[in-house]
């Protein structure tokens, strides 16, 4: 208990993207495994980083493997944990199963293969498929910290929000995170800077200011939202992907249809919006004359009607640019 | 349960706390769109039609899956909440094939209700699923093109028989094709799809071809089930649970059917055989615990999922079988009509009645088939609206004698528990040489999944004493919970002497063959019509139906016939193949 105040001291909040405080979410399986005295409890690492432009988590886990360790051995011991588990992307736990075995050691700490992408990372997929069931969202609630793996209490992070419970134990927090800079950027990678740094500062620190004409996507290379060079005097909110594009060279059009093809081909069909809303999305995007109302209404449907994030974040990309940047869609009515 | 208040629409509500909003506004008379939600399944959430607001929270949330908290203010209707549930029925219109003419839900369905209002545009999306094939698996056909992936048929079926394959947009439910797992016809899932996606055989093309044999010149029969008469009026405005007996056997008259007879009588058949093996077995101890028989889908059940309990399940033909045996071997030799040229249609709540109607064991000695058709409760609905019959104004005519005036044990048949209350009443007689003077069993009826009694039988002290005889029998309603009692036999062999089972939650009456929708508010009011009808007959015993007994003094006087035509030893056949058309 005494760690979880200081988590809440450090003001640490969930770097998966959801950005929910972490201190709540330990106490939440705390007062799940107080409930149901009896139950295992168990502590899940989520190491999936599906999403395109993301791949700081891979950046840890190969530079600070022991660091990623330590954290989920605190979290398991703090929660009385049973046993924890490291969720990777297949490709993650291919390069980085060796290693981090090594530190691994004898703790009760179990590696597993993400199995669908994309969708994999969501909290309550992710504990499908470690369940063996089929992969795809559960109603919420009752929520992972409750009701999670096998119906018992279980603590969900991220990579590296685990590295920064090992920074948090060693005094060494800094309230930092890690962004990933790529897409047109001259110095693409990971760096690390303060959370409330501004994206502006973020890409003049890293000598990334282009010199073209630019917008860029903020948060996820899929979800993410897009900004002008005049929005980005606030600091990243969500995932810490920043992902820069030279607007001369860049097909809007394309764009878009790239960010619809990724989520139709990672939705699970669960869901009614989600579903349907992606593939008559798609089927818009392939013609020439677009009926506009009908493109915004189907979005707006699925940010409020999907079933789980995934149908729900294909809104905001979509729209921000069609506010942001110019998008030469021909405009047809469906008056029939 | 803690009581709270809330409002919907500014309206005032005191409700439980944990209840399900759309639940809740039901309850009061506030409809709110849905169209996965099922009041017998869990909690899905995913065609998101149920969409509401709750004042001082950001989004919309469904009704179906958020549960009622203290001093909720929730809104069900505003231009937001329209524009969703618009655009999410339009998406789905996208993906459902439109037959409504040849719709179990006989255009009742939420996908029309709900359009109107909405002013959602059919067409606004072209149908994708066009293409996908139709499956027929025994009696029970699959229209993928309908089908608008609720999940509802793949969480009722009491043997996991539907699988979810695939992902995303390619996403579909398939009967499975693992070997060891096969459809047991039940037709649960027709009636608990929202979309009219899956139908029986026959559904709803085949009916005329009756009617072209009758201008050949044959005779047409027509036998209801017991159940129909309660549930039957609802397909023509009815309020649920009405007794439609006469008005029933007045329209299949006016269909064309030369006789109309009561499938009760031929219950009562049953139950008299039934309860003789029943009494018998259990003195002697052979093959306990007996299992009923009269329903197909339990019968198939132990066929092919326990076939080392085969000998276990009564001798008896079902009581369809066992009317037609009389209708074609007594009753039509008796009015000098030829057997060949009787067309029998049986008019069933059920599915599997088709299913058991196809199989050749009951066929009669000169290959004659018991039953020529078998129609649902649906079907003749149909067939009565396209020839513009009006069920409900119809003048009452009552069936027709000597086989269509059943007493009450036989009209119980529909309902669950009522076979073994049936058998109960008639193995008193058989046990003791007399009638039974208190004849309610109420420990057998009711909607519980699983009804356990002891049932103590004793001999009338004036007429000899205290003999007495115990019973140990349990009720199984609905297949999902037979492995409960199937568990406990495991462990103890001997726990029951006499079980009944029936594939159907609350009976025949929650038939896969009967009107859309059902639920359990609905079965509890058919059932309880057909015990009101038990109550109110004169003849309330089996054996004691005048009928019954003349057909026993004047036809069935030696054992090897009444063999023959009460009752059958199923050969089981592996699993059914799947057939796919385009
Ligand atoms: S929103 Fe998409 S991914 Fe999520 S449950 Fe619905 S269909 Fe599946
Ligand atoms: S008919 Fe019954 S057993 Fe067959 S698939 Fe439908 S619900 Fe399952
Ligand atoms: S067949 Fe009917 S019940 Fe089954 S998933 Fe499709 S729409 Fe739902
Ligand atoms: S319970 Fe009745 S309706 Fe259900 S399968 Fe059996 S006979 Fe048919
Ligand atoms: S009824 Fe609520 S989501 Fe389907």
């Amino acid at each position: 208990m005494k760690f979880i105040n200081k988590i809440q001291v450090a003001n640490l909040k969930g770097r998966g993207g959801a950005e929910f405080p972490t201190a709540f979410k330990w106490l939440s399986v705390a007062k799940g495994h107080l409930k149901e005295f009896n139950q295992p409890v168990f502590v899940v690492c989520n190491g999936a980083e599906g999403e395109p432009g993301m791949f700081k988590d891979g950046y840890i886990l190969q530079n600070y493997p022991e660091k990623v360790i330590e954290g989920i051995k605190i979290a398991m011991d703090t929660l009385g944990a049973e046993k924890g588990y490291i969720y990777l992307r297949q490709d993650y736990l291919k390069k980085f199963k060796n290693h981090l075995k090594k530190y691994i050691g004898k703790l009760p700490i179990e590696l597993t293969a993400e199995k669908i992408g994309y969708l994999g990372g969501e909290e309550t997929t992710l504990l499908e498929t470690i369940q063996g069931d089929r992969p795809e969202p559960r109603l919420k609630p009752p929520y992972p910290t409750e009701f999670g793996l096998l119906g018992c209490p279980t603590l969900i992070n991220n990579v590296e929000t685990f590295y920064q419970i090992s920074q948090i134990q060693h005094n060494e927090y800094k309230n930092t995170r890690f962004f990933c800079i790529s897409g047109d950027a001259p110095k693409k990678g990971v760096y690390e800077f303060p959370v409330d740094m501004s994206i502006g500062e973020i890409l003049k620190r890293t000598k990334n200011v282009p010199r073209f004409n630019y917008f860029v996507q903020v948060g996820g290379g899929a979800a993410g939202e897009i900004l002008t060079k005049e929005e980005l005097n606030k600091p990243l909110i969500g995932a810490g992907g920043i992902i820069i594009y030279n607007l001369k060279k860049t097909d809007t059009k394309e764009l878009i249809k790239k960010w619809v093809n990724f989520f139709f081909d990672y939705n699970c069909g669960k869901c009614v919006p989600c579903r349907e809303g992606l593939y008559r999305l798609k089927e818009m995007l392939q013609k020439n004359e677009i009926d506009m109302v009908l493109l915004r209404s189907v979005l707006r449907t699925m940010r409020d009607t999907s079933f789980c994030p995934l149908g729900k974040s294909v809104y905001l990309p979509i729209d921000s640019m069609l506010e942001s940047v110019k998008v030469n869609y021909k405009n047809k009515r469906d008056t029939k | 349960m803690k009581k709270i208040t809330i409002k919907i629409d500014d309206k005032k509500i005191t409700c439980a706390e944990g209840k399900m909003i759309l639940h809740v506004a039901q309850e009061n008379g506030i409809e709110i769109p849905h169209l996965c939600d099922h009041p017998d399944l869990q909690v899905k959430a995913n065609c998101r039609m149920c969409v509401i607001k709750i004042k001082g929270r950001n989004g919309l949330f469904t009704a179906c899956s958020t549960p009622v908290e203290d001093e909720m203010d929730i809104i069900t209707d505003d231009r937001e909440i329209r524009r969703s549930r618009k655009t999410n029925l339009e998406l789905i219109f996208g993906e459902h094939h439109l037959d409504c003419e040849n719709c179990t839900w006989g255009k009742r369905c939420g996908l029309l209700q709900y359009q109107k209002p909405l002013r959602a545009k059919i067409t606004r999306f072209s149908n994708r699923k066009e293409k996908r094939p139709s499956k027929q698996f025994g009696p029970i056909i699959f229209e993928g093109k309908k089908c608008i992936d609720c999940r509802n048929c793949v969480e009722v079926c009491p043997v996991g028989y539907y699988e979810i394959e695939k992902r995303g947009i390619d996403i579909s439910i398939e009967p499975s094709t693992n070997k060891n797992k096969d459809c047991v016809y039940c037709g649960q899932c027709i009636v608990h799809c929202p979309a009219g996606a899956i139908k029986s055989d026959g559904e709803f093309e085949e009916m005329e071809k009756v009617f072209e044999l009758k201008k050949q010149g044959k005779v047409l029969v027509a036998q209801f089930a017991p159940s129909i008469r309660t549930s039957i009026g609802e397909e023509f405005g009815m309020p649920y649970g009405s007794i439609a007996t006469d008005k029933l056997s007045a329209a299949l008259k006016k269909l064309g059917f030369d006789y109309v007879f009561d499938t009760s009588v031929g219950a009562d058949f049953t139950t008299t055989e039934e309860a003789g093996e029943a009494i018998e077995r259990i003195l002697s101890g052979k093959d306990l615990p007996i299992f009923t028989s009269c329903c197909p889908s339990w019968v198939k059940y132990v066929e092919f999922y326990h076939p080392h309990l085969r000998k276990n399940i009564s001798h008896a033909r079902s009581p369809q079988m066992m009317l037609s045996s009389i209708v074609k071997n007594y009753f039509a030799p008796k009015q000098k009509i030829d057997p060949k040229n009787i067309v029998m249609v049986s008019i069933m709540p059920c599915t599997a009645k088709k299913y058991e109607a196809s199989r050749p064991e009951l066929n009669f000695e000169n290959g004659l088939k018991p039953i020529d058709y078998v129609w649902t409760t649906r079907e003749l609905a149909w067939i009565l609206k396209d020839k513009k019959i009006d069920l409900k104004t119809i003048k009452d005519d009552p069936a027709d004698n000597p086989l269509g005036d059943p007493s009450g044990a036989g009209v119980l048949y529909g309902a669950s528990g009522g076979v073994m209350e049936s058998a109960l009443r008639t193995a008193y007689f058989r046990l003791f040489g007399r009638d039974l003077q208190k004849v309610d069993f109420e420990q057998v009826r009711g909607q519980d999944g699983v009804k356990r009694a002891v049932v103590r039988l004793c001999k009338p002290v004036k007429f000899g004493g205290d003999k007495c005889v115990e019973l140990r029998v349990a009720v199984v309603n609905g297949l999902k919970n037979a492995k409960i009692i199937l568990d406990e036999l495991k462990q103890d062999p001997k726990k029951y002497q006499f079980i009944e089972v029936m594939a159907c939650p609350g009976g025949c009456i929650g038939g896969g063959g009967q009107p859309l929708p059902i639920n359990e508010e609905i079965r509890k009011k058919r059932s309880a019509s057909l015990y009101q009808i038990d109550k109110t007959k004169k003849i309330r015993l089996a054996h004691q139906n005048p009928q019954v007994q003349q057909v026993y003094k004047e036809f069935l006087t030696d054992k090897k016939l009444t063999k023959k035509m009460f009752e059958v030893d199923f050969k089981p056949e592996g699993k059914s193949k799947i057939k796919i058309k385009k």
